[in-house]
């Protein structure tokens, strides 16, 4: 198998991540391409990893590591998610302006 | 020199589209819950890549946590921050076209490097399969024993944080209540 395949596949869900991160509003959604922008890592991991025949299995139990990390990122986040739309009623990222000052010059 | 393209690379084009298109659907459909449902095609995707590098545990892994858990907690936080079943409000059109161009950047820059560092190459997929469970679990418990106990311990850290941030929200909503009751009571 061509190695650049994974390779591309991994740049093209790293981008999607990316977009999802700067344009969505939702944290939830903002939270999924985050997700994608982990795959794209774990894809080039594996790769890599299967490409070089490392005998130490580097790629692959990084891989599994980010996926662990993944996984308490997800809880963490949604967590911090649920207590601030419990707390302002909003899951929008424009309107999360817990942690702003008062200063009346920076509020929109 | 380029080698011949083989039935395995078709195949993994194939998952490629499929991977990078539900991707792609992910981020841009109005609609909160068919979002999550194409990231489950997507990392399913991801997991059949795995599978057709001969990463065999950890596609197994890939479909256990992300389609199992991660998909699932995300919908969890879809419904219990009452997401509309309709379409939702979008955000303005200079900011998606700011981070269209981000995102293509980002993209040209990786294709790019990797391409002129890797066109080419061959994987060579013939030998024994790189990581099935045995491989692999030996690996994790010889070689990477203590990166995986601390692994172990920043899961439990994230436990007891998102158990103390749960609870942290009750007792902020009823000091809330009891600010409230007592300026009540004032303004009797």
């Amino acid at each position: 198998m061509h190695l650049v395949i994974p390779l591309l596949i991994a740049a093209g869900l790293f981008g999607t991540g990316v977009y999802a991160v700067l344009a969505r509003r939702n944290a939830i959604l903002v939270l999924m391409g985050v997700e994608l922008m982990l795959n794209a890592a774990n894809l080039l991991l594996v790769a890599f990893d299967v490409w070089w025949r490392d005998a130490l299995q580097s790629g692959q139990s990084l891989t599994l590591f980010v996926i662990t990390i993944a996984a308490a990122e997800i809880g963490l986040g949604l967590a911090i998610v649920l207590l601030v739309f419990r707390l302002s009623d909003t899951v929008n990222l424009d309107e999360m302006r817990l942690l702003a000052d008062d200063d009346p010059v920076v509020q929109p | 020199m380029i080698g011949a393209v083989t039935g395995l690379d078709i195949l993994m084009g194939v998952f490629g589209v499929v991977t990078v298109g539900s991707a792609v659907a992910v981020v841009t459909t109005p609609h909160l819950v068919r979002a999550a449902l194409y990231l489950v095609v997507t990392l399913t995707g991801v997991a059949g890549c795995f599978l057709l590098l001969t990463a065999e545990f950890l596609a197994w892994v890939q479909i256990l946590i992300y389609v199992g858990a991660v998909v699932v907690l995300l919908l969890f936080g879809l419904m219990l921050t009452r997401a509309p079943i309709g379409p939702t409000e979008e955000s303005s059109r200079p900011r998606r076209l700011f981070a269209a161009v981000v995102a293509v950047g980002a993209t040209a820059v990786l294709v790019a490097v990797l391409v002129t560092g890797f066109a080419g190459e061959y994987v060579d997929l013939d030998g024994a399969a790189a990581g099935g469970a045995g491989t692999t679990g030996a690996a994790l418990f010889e070689t990477w024993v203590l990166p995986f106990e601390l692994v172990s311990l920043l899961l439990l850290g994230a436990l007891v944080g998102a158990i103390a941030l749960s609870r942290s929200g009750d007792t902020a909503r009823t000091g809330d209540r009891d600010r409230s009751g007592s300026g009540s009571r004032r303004a009797e």
